[in-house]
């Protein structure tokens, strides 16, 4: 190397740049760097994190049972918080027909109080879907009913008999439960509504909770699905270019230029009617997906065909590298930022069309819970006038696709800075 | 630069020692057409003629500069000749190491990656010749992994003996290339190119995209590097003082095919083809005091579309006769060594200028780069 060495008076300067630590990075941790610099981004994600964890966790966050009847409780408000001796408490309604507006009245009696409790006995559930367990981070202690029924914590047989008394077993056994109410309508204990209650008296903050588990997901696997679809055709079609990029991009058109409601709907009056949940689940995420790849297969053509045109592609063929090491090695890795901000930008549209479908009873069909089924509930004008609470379930539609638009655009902004 | 100065004051003898009597790359009649499509079916309407005919020679160790306007087809002549593109028509033969004669106009995807180990390329623009997603070492390492000619410990040893040769410090394998500057990055590209040790590079513009100052440093690691490593360049350039300084002859293009080719002295001295005759007559003169009188050219660069009937520069040669419409003049040798594509090459007396370097040669460098001042710089150690 001495020729060089002497032959290069002016390689050691140039190569003298100042030395910092962004040098030494890779443009994946540079764009992490960019998004943490957006806060509202950030937020937006530590929310959607927190919403996730939420639906995780959902039977355990509840303190009722999604589908516990009460036609004690029909359309009761939600539960005012009184605190009593400085604990929150609630007080158990009474329920009367107001014959003049034929509707609900309830009249709290507050005498009777009962406080909330952290970590309370209740119906029973699997925690993550894998532990068993009848634990819920809160709830309303029973008022220790008389004789029999006294709280024995060791007797599991003991605490059944309790349950299924006073809270009529989920809806499972509604028949015989209505009949244990009627018996013992004096000692029931107060019920917590956080967001009041349906027409069957279902708690609609526990209905809520276990409805974003449908409609939180059912976002994220039809994008994926949508990825799939759309990276398969998207790439395939700049790759080949000629007859075959040229039916898929008119495909595309096509698909595009129908109105995406219409369209989801004549998917979705296709799918048999007969189906499990989560038969009817994955469908929706199918149709969902066979409606949204057009928009990913576009952009990753276009990026494609950008990539096939720069040199270091070129540089890579002199290399020796084959199509599939290119693909692999080249482009996906550029690629991959914008897949993921594409995915991340089509996630609320998948949600809202999840909460479309189901509203119109095209999508999640009851008994299943998604926030687009308990939505159908507001279909009525006159109910919604009377029990404004049914639009609660709207809240966390409008929150989680808030969350994932300005995620997307804080990632978009992180990858690309210039744009 | 007292490198370019060695180079230039002895150049004859330091030349013929570099050359060999061998020619590595032979290319005749090589045609590169790219199909027009257009209306509503996308109908063949036609063809861009990019490249029309170029016929070439490098000998073994020399440097051809390849010259020629923008969208004369010289990077397509480049690209073809590597077979980053399919030929439409004529001949490439390679005089591989290993291989032996190649030729590379009908060579298979299996026999070009053996070929691409001793035939490389370093592109024009250092941005988007560099993936940004790897490191540097990545990128260096990337054909020596390919191919499977060394991993571990020799990889890494490799990577760095090639990065210290292009001026790089073998610390820099980790870095991406967004740290780099322009002048760097060419560099990275260099030493990829190195990486297994080519006979032949396809020097794509290497110093079009660089500052002036930078040009200078880039060319003479060129030359260094070609002086080290036996390297025979192909160095495609619209810059006639880059070309001057660095290649032992010129080739000169004109709408896709070679026009005039010559020892660089010979070429810029005497040249034989009007429009070469108008190519350096634009070239500034060094001393502001001169005027200079370039050959205006009437007209505009015709499109390879829709190139014109026989010699392709007719409509704007302030020469041309009558046989020049009807017919395309062969490239042909009119002396030893310079050949020309024009019907009256022997006839002509055309204006060329003294050599830039040998007349002043404080102008190639205050052109190609602004580092030298005088012939008598000290060295930078």
């Amino acid at each position: 190397m001495a020729t060089v060495s002497t032959g290069l008076p002016l390689g050691g300067v140039a190569v003298q740049k100042e030395e910092s630590a962004a040098d030494q990075v890779s443009q994946w941790t540079l764009m992490r760097w960019r998004f943490m610099q957006n806060r509202l981004s950030v937020g937006a994600l530590v929310v959607l994190i927190l919403m996730y964890l939420t639906a995780a966790v959902a039977p355990f966050l509840s303190p009722n049972d999604y589908n516990e009847l009460d036609t004690d409780h029909a359309f009761a408000a939600p539960t005012r918080i009184k605190l009593v001796h400085g604990w929150p408490s609630v007080c158990p309604l009474t329920q009367t027909l107001d014959p003049d507006h034929f509707k609900w009245v309830y009249e709290a009696d507050c005498e009777r109080a009962v406080p909330i409790r952290l970590f309370v006995h209740g119906a029973k559930h699997r925690l993550l879907g894998l532990i068993p367990t009848d634990v819920h981070l809160f709830g309303v202690v029973d008022v220790p009913p008389p004789a029999e029924a006294a709280p024995s914590a060791s007797k599991t047989a003991a605490k059944d008999s309790v349950a299924s008394l006073l809270a009529g077993l989920g809806g499972q056994n509604v028949a015989g439960a209505a009949s244990a109410q009627a018996e013992t309508k004096a000692e029931k204990p107060p019920r917590l509504f956080f967001f009041g209650a349906d027409q069957q008296g279902r708690d609609l903050f526990s209905r809520v909770l276990e409805g974003s588990r449908v409609s939180l997901t059912i976002g994220i696997v039809g994008v994926i699905f949508s990825l799939i679809i759309g990276s398969l055709l998207g790439a395939f079609s700049g790759y080949m270019g000629g007859v075959v990029d040229n039916a898929i991009q008119r495909t595309i058109e096509i698909i595009r230029a129908v109105p995406t409601l219409p369209l989801w709907a004549a998917f979705a009056a296709a799918l048999p009617r007969t189906t499990t949940v989560t038969q009817r689940y994955l469908l929706i995420t199918i149709v969902l997906s066979l409606v949204g790849w057009t928009g990913l297969a576009r952009e990753l053509r276009g990026k494609v065909l950008a990539y096939r045109a720069l040199d270091y592609i070129a540089a890579a063929r002199l290399a020796g590298s084959s199509h599939l090491r290119i693909v692999l090695s080249h482009m996906l890795p550029n690629a991959a930022s914008h897949i993921i901000v594409i995915a991340t930008l089509a996630v609320p549209y998948s949600i809202l069309g999840e909460t479309s479908l189901s509203f119109l009873g095209l999508g999640m069909l009851p008994p299943a819970v998604s926030w687009g089924v308990l939505l159908r509930d507001t279909q009525q004008i006159q109910s919604v006038l009377i029990h404004p609470w049914m639009l609660l379930p709207a809240v966390p539609v409008i929150l989680a696709v808030a969350c994932f638009f300005l995620l997307g655009d804080g990632l978009r902004d992180a990858i690309d800075p210039y744009s | 630069m007292i490198d370019t100065q060695r180079t230039r004051d002895d150049g004859s003898t330091d030349r013929s020692d570099r050359i060999g009597a061998r020619n590595l790359l032979e290319v005749t009649g090589l045609k590169k057409h790219f199909p027009i499509h257009g209306g509503l079916l996308g109908r063949l309407r036609g063809y861009v003629r990019a490249v029309d005919g170029v016929d070439l020679f490098i000998r073994e160790g020399e440097t051809l500069g390849l010259v020629g306007e923008s969208g004369c087809g010289k990077s397509t002549a480049g690209r073809t000749i590597i077979r980053l593109y399919d030929v439409t028509d004529g001949e490439i033969v390679f005089h591989d190491p290993m291989l032996g004669k190649i030729h590379l106009e009908r060579a298979g995807t299996a026999e070009l990656r053996r070929v691409w180990m001793s035939m490389q390329m370093i592109f024009q623009d250092p941005f988007s010749s560099l993936d940004p997603r790897m490191s540097v070492g990545r990128i260096v390492a990337e054909p020596l992994v390919v191919n499977k000619i060394a991993r571990g410990s020799e990889l890494r040893d490799r990577v760095a003996q090639v990065l210290t040769a292009v001026g790089l410090r073998p610390e820099h394998v980790s870095r991406y290339p967004h740290a780099f500057s322009g002048g760097q990055r060419q560099r990275i590209g260099i030493a990829r190119a190195l990486a297994m040790s080519p006979k032949l590079i396809i020097c794509d513009e290497p110093v079009s995209a660089l500052d002036v100052s930078v040009q200078a440093q880039v060319l003479n690691l060129l030359e260094d590097l070609q002086n080290e490593f036996d390297l025979t360049y192909l160095f495609i350039a619209h810059d006639l003082s880059v070309v001057d300084h660095i290649s032992d002859r010129v080739a000169v293009m004109y709408v896709g095919y070679v026009v005039e080719v010559a020892p660089t002295e010979e070429l810029f001295r005497n040249p034989k083809m009007p429009y070469t005759e108008a190519l350096i007559g634009a070239i500034p003169p060094p001393n502001p005091r001169l005027r200079s009188r370039p050959v205006k050219l009437p007209g505009e660069v015709p499109s390879p579309a829709n190139p014109p009937s026989g010699c392709y520069f007719h409509p704007r040669c302030q020469y041309a006769q009558d046989v020049c419409k009807v017919e395309r003049p062969p490239l042909r040798q009119v002396s030893p060594g310079h050949y020309a594509a024009c019907h009256f090459a022997e006839t002509l007396s055309l204006r060329g200028i003294p050599t830039l370097t040998s007349a002043v040669p404080a102008v190639t460098m205050a052109t190609a780069s602004s580092v030298t001042p005088t012939p008598a710089a000290p060295a930078v150690p």
